[in-house]
């Protein structure tokens, strides 16, 4: 469990060029971009991204060779017993991250260019998704629970800034709010977690936590909450998870996911698909070493996680905006790969997480195209037949909902497919039972809903306004480049990282990821996925090909409803009126949290300001009782008010000295 | 007597009274009303310069008192003129030396009335803060921390805004309600421990337990009102809306470190049995300030009003790192101290700079700032971020070790399991996201609709310059506080260790030997 020192090590000065190259860029472009105009701004940021993303693809071969990193650079903080220290971590773990998050970030740059060309704030913009790139790199980069935690808070900071982009809009405005708050109760849990990490383990580093969990496992530590004893690692790994929820919006906690679609595109591709939203899963994978050692954490996960890929899958079927249906595909598919930690399968969940990446990425991208093309419309009732006029887009978009439907070859196949199986093999009674079936279920869902997007946006009638007409046309080559690149991804990766990296192997350690997942002997699915396979005294069709036939029938079941125009949605969406309507409006969560604790926590404030601190305090204690006392002295005290006041100032240092003199005579 | 000053050179004297010189020198002599504001900014910046050594020449091995001063000033009550610093106090007169230097500039063109005495006001509040955080002898402490009150008052109802006089008189009358009873705890201390007035010796004195709980319940009313401290707080958002921008900035920036200081400098070493005692009480009020007034602000429709009630909910954190008595808890709440300084100070800038413009404080009156104001929008989403806490802010810092000090604290000493509290306290991460990013959005961000806000040209120069040491601050604290906790490190342990040793033993003995020599005697 313990990592153990290497003898290879990498180049520090490559590795601190990873992160500090967008830094470096954003601040460039932040403070400068006036200077620098559109032209310099994107160069400087969207170059140094790509030399980072360069970098990264190095460091994750010289990894891939067996090579390591662990060191600190300086000391955050030091006070007694608590010392922060600022390092890196680097392992297969982190570098798969790193090349994750630096290629689709240098993709998104360089679609940037094409798609915020002209705006106001285009300067602004490439700062931020810069700086967003440095504190994603510092989240998976660092070697400790704070440089976690500021990576984390620093990634919901610009992804705040980036949903309220255009600050003109309410609506956005309203959004990004809601995404830092919403994320912020997730800190909440995240912060205690690091409390409570701290208190038991003396540290925060993560080897040092590591290596003293199975001391602290074996010492019987538990903790009361709310009369209900709990193991100490219980408790921590339940807290450190709430954090994980908020940033990867899981249910409850989902409900700012979908909304911060009001950012621009390329945003809601780099940050709200491929990587910020990941950072939960991140999180939890690299805290195997302690999620390991609790059953009830790993419990909490599965749920957690199956409730939403299959929640969010029913809400996706029926919203008509191109971004919500991705956003809310999004928060389904990070559901999967909680579900994969939660079974202990992490290595599935990060493999999935990276070919999510890719693919999603790209829909969202490609989405972006469209949305480009027909004049900022996202609605996809007007679309349609769009395949004539953007012909890359189409083809970009279908490999990437291909790969998100799970067909192979595609990426989203492999991975989704070893999440579910894995799942099937685990047996945690009924919460991996529950989870299986959620996860089948969301399959078909995912097929169904994601071809029903593509094909009322490129197949089905032409509902595109007269208005638009003219406009649509290709996206220019900035726009198209990055989606060839991320398509090559969304095919390849999940074939490449299986095949060839081989991220899923049983034994843990001789795969790709080798000590940076730890996953105990009894829990490795994997591993017991191999032995129910190997059983031949069984048929495995439906566990091998069931996921398959799934979303095979969701495509057709699209294809039957969608390919052309037929009255067969609205004569469902009729029959079914009550289930339409629920699903349409989310399942009620913004009313529910309205209702709960939005309205109930205003009247509380209005409450505490009005009746305790202006009725009870001011009014009953002060005035009535001690200006109601020294009625006589506050209306001598307004007489001096009129323009003496530095005589009554006198008269005070001489009063009190008078009074001090006095008691001392007295003495 | 020997005293610690490794300078030669009386500089907590010089740095104390510098502002009055200058003060003095404008009344007599500057008549022009430009060179008021010059020679009162250049001795600003003289004053503050003075205090840079104190960083620079401070020991940071010693939690002994430093760069001590020392005259017999009223023999005959064994008053004496005692000035010394340690690594708590010594951090408070340079962020007062940079605030001043700051209040002059922000006032540069706002104040147009009665600059001369708006000047001299501000010299003097300087040498009264100064005095506060330099003095030793408990009558100088008390003498200045009285006559910080005039010029105060005078810089709310003089230059305040229309309801001034209502809240000068609930001011005053707050503070000084407060400063009555310590005056009488002091003279109580005084007596019982041998007629000194020393605060050291105080420190030293073995009180037993009931002089103890009255001293520190006359100490806690005095403090808590200006810290200030539920339910004695509503003095502030009064105070804060009617101050002038100046006024506020120094009233959020030092004037609330007093209280808090109070605690470290007297109640903790002088009263360590009875604040042990009192400690779940001064916990639950710091929680009631972090929650209650949290949720008072998120419903502020007025500006000032809203970061008067987050600053008193930020010093609930400095409360509540003071009475759980770790090493970390207590350093992060003096890097609180610390940070509110840098952040709350901006932030009333920050709605001076639209105050200036709009003459207005109401939330409802802004919306789409950004638009206009673009570097003004920028500047402020950096205070509204570290007023948030956010890692990287020196917000941050004093947050999470307060925290990780609370969650770690003995949990015998309190009735409820430490981590609990912590946990309550831990809310404050969601709640000041609320109310600060709420006032964020609906002042800044959104569309021009009002014509008004449509004419506000962004910030000047001077303006943008007033910010940029907060700024550089804020950050540097944030992200390396390392050099400020090592200011702390030795006189914190040494207060921790003053806090948690019980005088009740000695106090015990003090009254055996009395006793004894009575029964002697006879």
């Amino acid at each position: 469990m313990v990592l153990e020192a290497t003898e290879m090590t990498l180049n520090t000065t490559e590795l601190l060029a990873i992160p500090l190259l967008p830094l470096l860029g954003a601040l460039t472009a932040g403070l400068f971009g006036w200077f620098l105009k559109e032209r310099l701004s994107h160069i400087i940021t969207s170059g140094s991204v790509i030399l980072a993303a360069i970098l990264s693809v190095h460091v994750f071969l010289q990894v891939l060779d067996g090579a390591e990193f662990y060191g600190n650079f300086w000391t955050w903080i030091a006070s007694g017993d608590l010392v922060v220290q600022i390092g890196m971590m680097i392992d297969p773990l982190t570098t798969i991250m790193m090349m994750t998050v630096t290629v689709v970030s240098a993709c998104v740059h360089i679609y940037t260019i094409g798609y915020m060309h002209g705006d106001p704030g285009y300067a602004r913009f490439f700062s931020y998704i810069s700086a967003f790139t440095f504190s994603m790199l510092v989240l998976v980069m660092g070697n400790s629970f704070f440089t976690l935690f500021f990576g984390w808070e620093a990634v919901g900071l610009f992804s705040y800034l980036l949903i309220g982009f255009w600050f003109k809009r309410d609506s956005a405005n309203k959004a990004a709010m809601k995404a830092f708050i919403v994320n912020r109760v997730g800190d909440f849990g995240f912060a205690i977690g690091i409390l409570a990490v701290w208190y038991y383990f003396g540290t925060v580093d993560y080897r040092e936590v590591f290596a003293q969990v199975q001391g602290l496992v074996a010492s019987g530590s538990t903790m009361s909450f709310l009369g209900w004893e709990m193991d100490t690692i219980t408790f921590i790994c339940l807290a450190l998870f709430v954090g994980a929820m908020g940033k990867s919006g899981q249910v409850p906690l989902h409900v700012w996911l979908p909304d911060s679609m009001e950012g621009p595109t390329p945003i809601s591709a780099l940050i709200h698909a491929a990587t910020m939203v990941t950072a939960g899963v991140f999180m939890v994978a690299r805290l195997s070493p302690m999620f390991e050692y609790s059953e009830v954490a790993l419990a909490a996960v599965v749920i957690v996680g199956a409730i939403t890929a299959f929640m969010c899958a029913t809400i996706g079927l029926v919203q008509n905006d191109i971004k919500r249906v991705i956003a809310y595909s999004t928060c389904s598919q990070l559901g999967y790969m909680f579900v994969a930690c939660g079974v202990s399968a992490y290595s599935a969940g990060i493999f999935h997480l990276m070919t999510h990446a890719y693919f999603k990425a790209l829909l969202f991208l490609a989405a972006g195209s469209v949305i480009h093309a027909v004049m900022s419309n996202q609605d996809i009732r007007k679309m349609g037949q769009l395949r004539k006029y953007m012909p890359i887009t189409y083809i970009t978009m279908l490999l990437a909902g291909l790969a998100l439907a799970g067909i192979p070859p595609f990426a989203g196949y492999y991975s989704k497919d070893l999440i579910i199986e894995a799942t099937y093999a685990r047996g945690m009674g009924w919460t991996s039972e529950i989870a299986y079936y959620a996860l089948m279920s969301g399959v078909f869902m995912t097929a169904f809903y994601t071809f029903r997007m593509f094909f009322l946006t490129f197949h089905n009638s032409d509902r595109v306004p007269a208005a638009t007409k003219s406009h649509l046309h290709e996206s220019p080559w900035v726009i198209t480049l990055p989606l060839v690149i991320l398509a090559v991804g969304a095919v390849v990766a999940g074939y490449w990282g299986y095949h060839y990296m081989n991220m899923a192997d049983e034994v843990i350690v001789d795969g790709y990821f080798r000590n940076s997942i730890f996953v105990m002997d009894a829990h490795n699915s994997i591993a017991m996925l191999e032995m129910l396979e190997e059983d031949h005294t069984q048929s495995h069709f439906w566990l091998e090909y069931g996921a398959f036939v799934l979303a095979v029938l969701g495509i057709l079941t699209a294809t039957l409803m969608y390919f052309k125009e037929t009255k067969v949605p609205a004569a469902i969406a009729k029959t079914f009126r009550p289930i339409h309507t629920f699903l349409y409006n989310k399942w009620y969560w913004d009313e529910l949290y309205d209702f709960l604790f939005v309205r109930p926590i205003q009247k509380l404030g209005q409450f505490f300001w009005q009746t305790g601190d202006l009725r009870l305090i001011d009014k009953g204690m002060i005035h009535g009782g001690i200006i109601g006392t020294v009625k006589n002295g506050a209306a001598m005290l307004k007489n001096i008010q009129s323009g003496m006041v530095y005589h009554y100032a006198y008269a005070m240092v001489i009063g009190v000295f008078g009074l001090l003199t006095y008691l001392m005579l007295n003495a | 007597m020997e005293l610690n000053n490794v300078l030669g050179f009386p500089i907590l004297s010089v740095a104390t009274f510098l502002p009055t010189v200058g003060a003095l020198l404008i009344w007599l002599l500057v008549k022009n009303e430009t060179m008021v504001r010059w020679s009162a900014l250049a001795f600003s910046i003289a004053t503050f310069i003075v205090t840079l050594p104190l960083i620079f020449s401070f020991d940071r091995t010693t939690s002994h008192m430093q760069f001590e001063e020392f005259h017999h000033w009223i023999p005959a009550f064994n008053i004496n003129y005692q000035l010394g610093v340690d690594g708590i106090s010594m951090p408070f007169i340079v962020l007062t030396g940079l605030l001043i230097v700051i209040c002059i500039i922000s006032a540069w063109q706002c104040i147009q009335t009665r600059v001369k005495e708006y000047m001299i006001a501000f010299l003097i509040l300087e040498t009264t803060l100064i005095g506060v955080f330099s003095a030793l002898d408990a009558i100088l402490f008390y003498f200045f921390w009285e006559a910080m009150l005039i010029p105060m008052y005078l810089i709310i109802g003089v230059w305040g805004g229309k309801n001034r006089i209502y809240a000068t008189l609930k001011f005053f009358l707050y503070t000084l309600a407060g400063s009555v009873l310590m005056l009488v705890a002091l003279l109580a201390m005084h007596f019982e421990a041998g007629g000194t007035f020393s605060m050291l010796a105080f420190m030293d004195y073995p009180f037993d337990f009931t002089w103890q709980f009255w001293i520190f319940i006359a100490f806690f009313v005095a403090f808590a009102v200006k810290v200030p401290m539920w339910p004695v707080h509503t003095w502030l958002p009064d105070a804060h809306t009617e101050a002038p921008t100046a006024g506020s900035v120094i009233l959020a920036g030092i004037l609330l470190k007093m209280g808090a200081y109070g605690y470290l400098r007297f109640s903790l070493p002088m009263l360590p049995d009875a604040s042990q005692y009192f400690a779940p009480m001064m916990i639950g009020l710091s929680l009631v300030a972090i929650v209650y007034i949290s949720l008072v602000a998120m419903m502020q429709r007025d500006m000032k009003r809203l970061i008067a009630y987050s600053s008193i909910a930020h010093m609930g954190f400095v409360t509540l790192g003071t009475f759980v008595f770790t090493q970390q808890a207590l350093e992060g709440a003096v890097i609180n101290m610390i940070s509110h300084g840098f952040v709350a100070a901006a932030l009333f800038l920050c709605v001076g700079v639209m105050y200036d413009r709009l003459h207005s404080r109401e939330i409802a009156d802004y919306g789409g700032v950004a638009n206009v104001m673009p570097v003004f929008a920028a500047v402020m989403l950096v205070f509204s971020m570290a007023n948030v806490a956010l890692p990287g802010s020196s917000a941050f810092i004093g947050e999470i070790m307060v925290l990780i000090g609370t969650f770690a604290a003995d949990p015998m000493a309190l009735s409820v399991s430490a981590k609990w509290i912590a946990i309550a306290a831990a809310i404050s991460v969601v709640l000041s996201a609320c109310y600060t990013l709420w006032m964020y959005k609906r002042v800044i961000m959104g569309d021009l609709v009002k014509d008004t806000v449509r004419s506000m040209p962004d910030m000047s120069l001077r303006e943008f310059g007033i910010f940029v040491p907060l700024i550089v601050l804020t950050v540097w604290v944030g992200f390396y506080p390392v050099p400020v906790l090592d200011l702390l490190h030795e006189s914190v342990a040494h207060l921790i260790d003053q806090s948690t040793t019980s005088k009740l033993d000695a106090a015990a003995a003090i009254l055996e030997h009395a006793t004894a020599s009575h029964a002697a005697a006879h």
